[in-house]
C-alpha cells in the first residue's frame, strides 16, 4: 500500500508529509515531522502526553490518525514559545517547580493553554477535572493545578491591563 | 489497510459494502485505534466518517433531534439547548474518558462499540433514542437498545453504519438523569450505571418513564417494571421501592475486581432511586 499524501498545518505552519495508513498523528508529528515534543505515555489515550490540539480541540495525537490531518490545523508544545520568550504557563511551571521527569508536561502545558482559552478563570475544581486525563507520576499534581491557576490569574491581570 | 476519507453517505456505504477484508467506520476512533494497537482487530479498511457534513451535525428534526454519528460527547455538552432537553444524557456524554476523549468520542461509536459499561447507552436508552442505521440496502431506524447484541457485538450488518443518533421530541415536563457508580471521582469505568427518563402531567404525576441499566448485564437492560412502578405516582417512597426492586430483579451481573453481583445488584436499585428523583426534580423545574 502506497504511503498516503497529507497537508495540514502545524503551529501555523503550513506541511506536507506522507504516512502509511495505520500510522497515528503522534507517529507523524514525532517521526515524520521531528516535533518530539509531543510525547508517548501509554498509546492508548488514558494518559494524556501526546496531548496537541486538532483544529482548536484537545485530543490525545495517539488516537488520531495521521491520514485524519488532511486540511487540519494541530497544535502542539512547540508553538507555545514565542521565539526565546516562554508562554506564561512555561514560565509558572518552572517557577511552581511543577515538573519532575518532565515527560508528563508538553501534555499538561497543552491542555492546561486549551483550558484557559475556554475558561480564563477556572476554579481549582475546574482545573482538576480538565486536567483529569493528563497523568503525571511525580509530582502529584498539587504544584501544577498551583501553576496553572497561578497563570490565569496572571494572563487574566495583563490581559485586563 | 486502507485509509478513506469520503464526503458522502452513499460513498462510506460504499466503502464499507465494497471491501472484502475487514471494514470499520472510524469516528472518534477512542475504542478503534485501541483495539488497531493491542491487535484485536486488524482492518483491511478504516473509513473516516468526520469529511460527511450531515454526520457532524445536531439538528432538530421531528420534534426532537438529530445527533450525527461523528458528533463528539463535548460538541453535544456545547448545544445549549440539546443539554437543556436532555441533561442527562448529555452528562452521560461527557463522563466519557478525559477532556481529551470526549473531545472526540461519540455516541454512535459508544453504542457500536458495545461495552456493557458504556455510559451513553443507558441515557439513550432510556431517552428513547433511535439509531438511523445506512447500508446497501437504505436506511432503517432501531432502538438503541437493540443494537448492542453482546459483549463487544452489535448489530450491523456487512457495509452498515450509524447515520444519526435520534431523540424523541421531549415535551414541557420532562427531563432525565444518568448517574452511575465509580470508585474514583472522573475517569472511570462505570461499576453500575442508570438512566431514568420521565415526563409529568400537569398535576406533577409521572405520566411515562423508561428506566435502563448498564454494566450489569451482557448489554443494556431497559428496565419496564422500574419505568411501570414511576408512572401514575409523584415518586412516593412506595413507588422508588418497587423502582429499586425491579431494577435488582432485572441485573444479571458478572463478578469482577470493580465489583461484586451482591454489590452491583444493590447498588442499581439505589442509583434508580436518585436518577429517578433528579429526573423528576428537572422536569418539575422544567414545567
Amino acid at each position: 500500500m502506497s504511503a498516503i499524501h497529507v497537508t495540514a498545518a502545524v503551529n501555523g505552519d503550513p506541511v506536507e508529509f506522507l504516512c502509511q495508513p495505520e500510522e497515528t498523528l503522534l507517529d507523524v508529528l514525532r517521526d515524520r515531522l521531528g516535533l518530539t515534543g509531543t510525547k508517548e505515555g501509554c498509546g492508548t489515550g488514558d494518559c494524556g502526553s501526546c496531548s496537541v490540539t486538532l483544529d482548536g480541540r484537545l485530543v490525545c495525537a495517539c488516537l488520531v490518525m495521521g491520514a485524519e490531518a488532511e486540511g487540519r490545523q494541530i497544535g502542539t508544545v512547540e508553538g507555545l514559545a514565542d521565539g526565546e520568550t516562554l508562554h506564561p504557563l512555561q514560565r509558572k511551571f518552572l517557577e511552581h517547580a511543577a515538573l519532575q521527569c518532565g515527560i508528563c508536561t508538553p501534555g499538561f502545558l497543552v491542555a492546561a493553554k486549551s483550558l484557559l482559552e475556554k475558561n480564563p478563570d477556572p476554579t481549582e475544581e475546574e482545573v482538576r477535572y480538565w486536567l483529569a486525563g493528563n497523568l503525571c507520576r511525580c509530582t502529584g499534581y498539587d504544584k501544577i493545578v498551583r501553576a496553572v491557576m497561578d497563570t490565569a490569574e496572571e494572563m487574566r491581570n495583563s490581559n485586563a491591563a | 489497510m486502507r485509509f478513506e476519507a469520503p464526503e458522502t453517505v452513499e460513498a462510506a456505504v460504499a466503502l464499507l459494502a465494497g471491501e472484502a477484508g475487514r471494514a470499520y467506520p472510524l469516528s472518534g476512533g477512542t475504542d478503534l485505534l485501541v483495539q488497531m494497537r493491542s491487535g484485536r482487530i486488524a482492518p483491511d479498511l478504516v473509513v473516516d466518517t468526520k469529511r460527511i457534513a450531515s454526520l457532524r451535525e445536531i439538528a432538530r428534526e421531528g420534534g426532537g433531534w438529530r445527533i450525527g454519528a461523528a458528533v463528539s460527547g463535548a460538541e453535544i455538552n456545547e448545544n445549549a439547548d440539546l443539554v437543556a432537553d436532555w441533561p442527562g444524557l448529555a452528562h452521560a456524554a461527557d463522563v466519557v474518558g478525559s477532556t481529551q476523549v470526549s473531545g472526540r468520542a461519540t455516541l454512535a461509536g459508544n453504542l457500536c462499540t458495545a461495552s456493557p459499561a458504556a455510559d451513553t447507552v443507558p441515557a439513550m436508552a432510556a431517552a428513547g433514542a433511535l439509531a438511523r442505521i445506512v447500508g446497501p440496502d437504505g436506511r432503517r431506524e432501531v432502538p438503541v437498545e437493540d443494537i448492542p447484541v453482546g459483549v463487544q457485538k452489535n448489530a450491523l450488518a456487512k457495509g452498515e453504519m450509524i447515520e444519526c443518533i435520534l431523540l424523541p421530541e421531549r415535551g414541557p415536563r420532562g427531563a432525565d438523569a444518568y448517574l452511575r457508580f465509580i470508585p474514583r471521582t472522573e475517569m472511570d469505568i462505570a461499576v453500575v450505571g442508570c438512566a431514568v427518563s420521565l415526563s409529568l402531567d400537569e398535576a406533577g404525576t409521572v405520566a411515562s418513564a423508561r428506566v435502563a441499566l448498564g454494566a450489569v448485564a451482557p448489554t443494556v437492560v431497559v428496565v419496564e417494571d422500574g419505568a411501570r412502578a414511576l408512572v401514575g405516582t409523584a415518586l412516593e417512597d412506595g413507588a422508588l421501592d418497587a423502582l429499586a426492586a425491579a431494577c435488582e430483579a432485572a441485573c444479571n451481573p458478572i463478578d469482577d475486581k470493580r465489583g461484586t453481583v451482591a454489590f452491583r445488584t444493590e447498588v442499581a436499585g439505589t442509583l434508580a432511586r436518585r436518577a429517578a428523583r433528579t429526573a423528576y426534580e428537572r422536569a418539575r423545574d422544567r414545567a
